[in-house]
């Protein structure tokens, strides 16, 4: 009866921004389970943009590209196959833009990825509960878009597979949730059979350099609410510098550190909730100087009970 | 099975998975055969120069005899080389084996490539440039543009070409053994040795290489010898060429580069980049004319790319020729109907391109950081000739009659583009954006399409069987301009026909140089 009511809902405001939501939605970072056969959807739309970047070390700005823009909408979801076993996927319509020069905006769809998140361990610990979690993905370009043309291009092209690995503490509410993870990156296939890293290469494949990622949150949960601020750290293993006045190039080696607040709240609509979501670049190499804002709906289909 | 174990088993086959998946990228010039020439072209000496006049204005001392004393010292040399073989010795063979006149023709590709880079502005939004004077300095010396790099191929394959006609002259005068048929404990590891060990043409390749890039490209000179070096170990570790022998063929090569050099240091390149008051007087005769000038779309604006570089000495025809039979009809007036339509066609390119088309457009940007649209052919050149297995001779000179070629169809399209000095289409209709960087130079004509036209009607020549094929590649190459959206298409379409005619001079000289 509540599945149908759901549904009614969901044909009301179509695909767009409704689904479901819970507080126990979550995410590659958290240390957040669906309950078994939950099914949580949802929204975002995220928008950021650059008018510095760092070329190489430099930081600099560019009128030929003005500030650079992306907006992106994505559909998510989360899925309880058990209480600590959850499958997680999402796939983001991106465009890209400048506000100034010449170069052309870019769209479509970017890169769907699906997660499998597993909870190891489930204990008390000093005053609280902690958590180990072992996160595996895999993400891929869902469309044939050129990754040659950075920085519009919508993404990077490459398959990725990531292994995370997360510890959570949480006591009287308070949380705190390390992760770390290592993402492996396939080559890539450009438009051009030639190409010039640090030497030049014949081929039209491109060899982008693996991840690591460090993702480190602080904040509040209850039934109700969560909120929280983090710092994540990407590191990527390899890759080459921009040179002086150049242009971006996939396999260049991006190094960026950011901090982020995020906040999820229930609303008296039993089920949907939504979130916000804000960050900053304060440091970074090869990289735009991104601060961006994220907000969602999320909805949940069954029962919340358990 | 417990959860613990589960979860050792999922790690395990993660780390499994992911230490299997190999990145390593296969580079297509790495996997070239050894040079084995089907016709040996042994008459070379008979080939006609394009710069000099006689083979007696290069000096070529006999070299060491195989029965002087000093000879057995020499011969240890190689035999001690190949006695301590490490295997990037051997990857140094394979990578020479495969041609001299390729290998340097790529090494220049990669010097172009990575000296194509614009300088970054200075504060006052004007913009520095590159002294030769001071290479090493921001910003260093040179920017290699579409037109510098023209240039650039033409002097290496022309002095080469000229420097091997040379040394087959002189080969035929000494005949000297080779080292492995002087000694058979020495090893011989390349295909391409006949005549004569002396001079050896691999070491003339490398003289005259070295001493062109020095010049073109100063800011490289460590990179350039480290190359030189290379070369003359593969050849040595080859068993091919005595130490003394590398060193007085590469001297010969030098010789050769010498006269070329004084060609270059006054054939108006020097100068190509002309002054603030040229500018301004390009503008003013196009607004006399009634047209709408060319501006740098670039902020802070950029001056034009090498407004002079037109008056610029070619090889294969005189500077009279432009005006008279190249230089084309004025494209249509910013005012007429023809343009209209040209500009609409474009705009409706603009973000509505085809994935195919945005491949095509890519495939051919040959923007920063790449060897420009002349290396592009020059690479398609040689992917061909690895083929063909064509003599070090016969790849110079059709190497030699690309470059002239490409350099002469540089001149022509620069001297029609600053000639009319028209405007982009970006900058007539502000809407219109790009999927390629955007050149800073008038548009008319597509340099793409000159270049491409010239280097398809020679290769053409040359291998008969593939000119249907190079004349395809032309036309999308020429195509490419317009899904960019930085060409109309008449800037293409005059181009493509421009460089066929400049492609017709190198086929005359083909005709006549003594090699069919």
């Amino acid at each position: 009866m509540k599945n149908k009511l759901v549904l009614t809902k969901l044909s009301f405001f179509g695909i767009l921004f409704v689904l479901c939501s819970s507080i126990n939605a979550q995410t590659e970072f958290d240390g957040l389970f669906m309950s078994k056969n939950i099914f949580c959807v949802g929204t975002t739309a995220e928008t950021s943009s650059f008018n510095r970047y760092w070329e190489s070390e430099f930081n600099r700005d560019n009128a030929n590209l003005g500030t650079v823009q992306y907006k992106a909408l994505s559909v998510m979801g989360n899925y309880g196959l058990s209480d600590r076993l959850n499958v997680i996927f999402s796939i983001p319509y991106i465009h890209s833009n400048t506000t100034a020069g010449n170069l052309a905006s870019q769209n479509g769809i970017q890169d769907a990825s699906l997660w499998v998140k597993f909870q190891a361990l489930d204990k008390k610990f000093l005053n609280g509960n902690i958590q180990i979690i072992g996160l595996g993905g895999y993400s891929f370009p869902a469309s044939n878009y050129n990754p040659d043309f950075m920085p519009l291009s919508i993404g990077r092209g490459s398959h990725n597979i990531t292994a995370r690995f997360l510890l959570d503490y949480e006591e009287n509410n308070w949380y705190m949730t390390v992760s770390g993870a290592y993402i492996y990156r396939s080559n890539i296939t450009l438009d051009r059979n030639t190409y010039y890293t640090d030497r030049m290469i014949y081929s039209n494949q491109v060899e982008i350099p693996n991840q690591y990622h460090y993702n480190t949150r602080f904040g509040y949960r209850n039934d109700q609410f969560i909120a929280d601020i983090y710092h994540e750290y990407t590191n990527t293993l390899g890759g080459f510098d921009i040179p002086k006045n150049g242009m971006p190039f996939p396999s260049n080696e991006m190094d960026f550190q950011r901090l982020g607040f995020y906040a999820k709240i229930e609303t008296p609509v039993s089920g949907l909730s939504f979130l916000v979501n804000g960050y900053t670049v304060f440091r970074g190499k090869n990289m735009g100087q991104l601060s961006g804002i994220q907000f969602g709906a999320f909805y949940i289909f069954g029962s919340t009970s358990n | 099975m417990t959860r613990q174990n589960k979860l050792y088993i999922f790690s395990f086959l993660t780390i499994i998975f992911l230490s299997s998946c190999s990145k390593t990228i296969q580079e297509d010039n790495l996997s070239y055969p050894t040079l084995n020439p089907t016709r040996l072209d042994t008459n070379t000496n008979d080939w006609k120069f394009i710069l000099l006049t006689k083979t007696g204005d290069i000096n070529c001392p006999a070299p060491m005899d195989v029965n002087s004393n000093l000879y057995p010292i020499e011969i240890k040399k190689i035999k001690d080389i190949q006695a301590n073989l490490s295997s990037s010795d051997q990857n140094l063979i394979n990578y020479w084996g495969s041609g001299s006149i390729l290998r340097w023709n790529e090494i220049m590709r990669e010097l172009v490539a990575k000296n194509n880079l614009p300088p970054y502005q200075n504060p006052d939004g004007s913009y520095p440039i590159p002294n030769s004077n001071n290479p090493f300095a921001y910003p260093t010396f040179p920017f290699a543009t579409p037109p510098y790099a023209a240039r650039a191929y033409a002097y290496l394959s022309a002095s080469q070409y000229d420097a091997l006609i040379v040394a087959y002259h002189y080969k035929k005068i000494y005949r000297k053994k080779f080292p492995f048929e002087t000694d058979s404990q020495i090893r011989s590891s390349f295909k391409n040795n006949y005549i004569s060990s002396f001079p050896c043409e691999d070491a003339v390749i490398a003289g005259v290489s070295l001493e062109i890039m020095k010049l073109l490209f100063p800011a490289d000179f460590e990179t350039i010898n480290t190359k030189v070096l290379e070369h003359k170990k593969a050849r040595m570790a080859g068993g091919s060429c005595t130490e003394s022998d590398w060193e007085a063929s590469m001297q010969l090569g030098k010789e050769v580069a010498s006269k070329f050099i004084s060609r270059a240091k006054t054939d108006g390149a020097g100068t190509a980049g002309g002054n603030a008051s040229l500018w301004k007087n390009l503008e003013q005769t196009a607004v006399s004319r009634g047209e709408t000038p060319w501006i740098s779309q670039e902020s802070p604006p950029r001056p034009p790319m090498l407004p002079l570089f037109g008056k610029v000495q070619p090889f294969l025809f005189p500077t009279s020729a432009i005006a008279a039979n190249l230089r084309p009809s004025p494209p249509p007036s910013v005012h007429s109907d023809q343009f209209k339509k040209e500009l609409e066609e474009i705009l409706q390119f603009s973000g509505n391109l085809t994935r195919d088309q945005e491949r095509i457009a890519n495939f051919w940007a040959d923007g920063i950081r790449t060897y420009t649209p002349p290396g592009h052919w020059n690479h398609i050149a040689s992917e061909d000739y690895v083929q063909m297995n064509l003599s070090e001779p016969r790849w110079s000179r059709n190497m030699a009659l690309l470059n002239m070629a490409l350099m002469d169809a540089a001149i022509v399209a620069w001297d029609a583009k600053y000639y009319y000095f028209n405007p982009r289409p970006m900058q007539m209709d502000t809407r219109i954006k790009t999927c390629l960087g955007l050149p800073n130079f008038p548009a008319f004509i597509s340099g793409h399409s000159t270049f491409s036209g010239a280097a398809a009607q020679i290769l053409g020549y040359l291998n008969p069987t593939k000119k249907d094929h190079y004349n395809e590649m032309a036309k999308e190459a020429s195509d490419s301009r317009l899904y960019g959206c930085i060409h109309y298409r008449s800037d293409c379409e005059v181009g493509l026909v421009v460089g066929k005619k400049i492609g017709n001079y190198a086929i005359e000289r083909a005709k006549s140089d003594g090699a069919e």
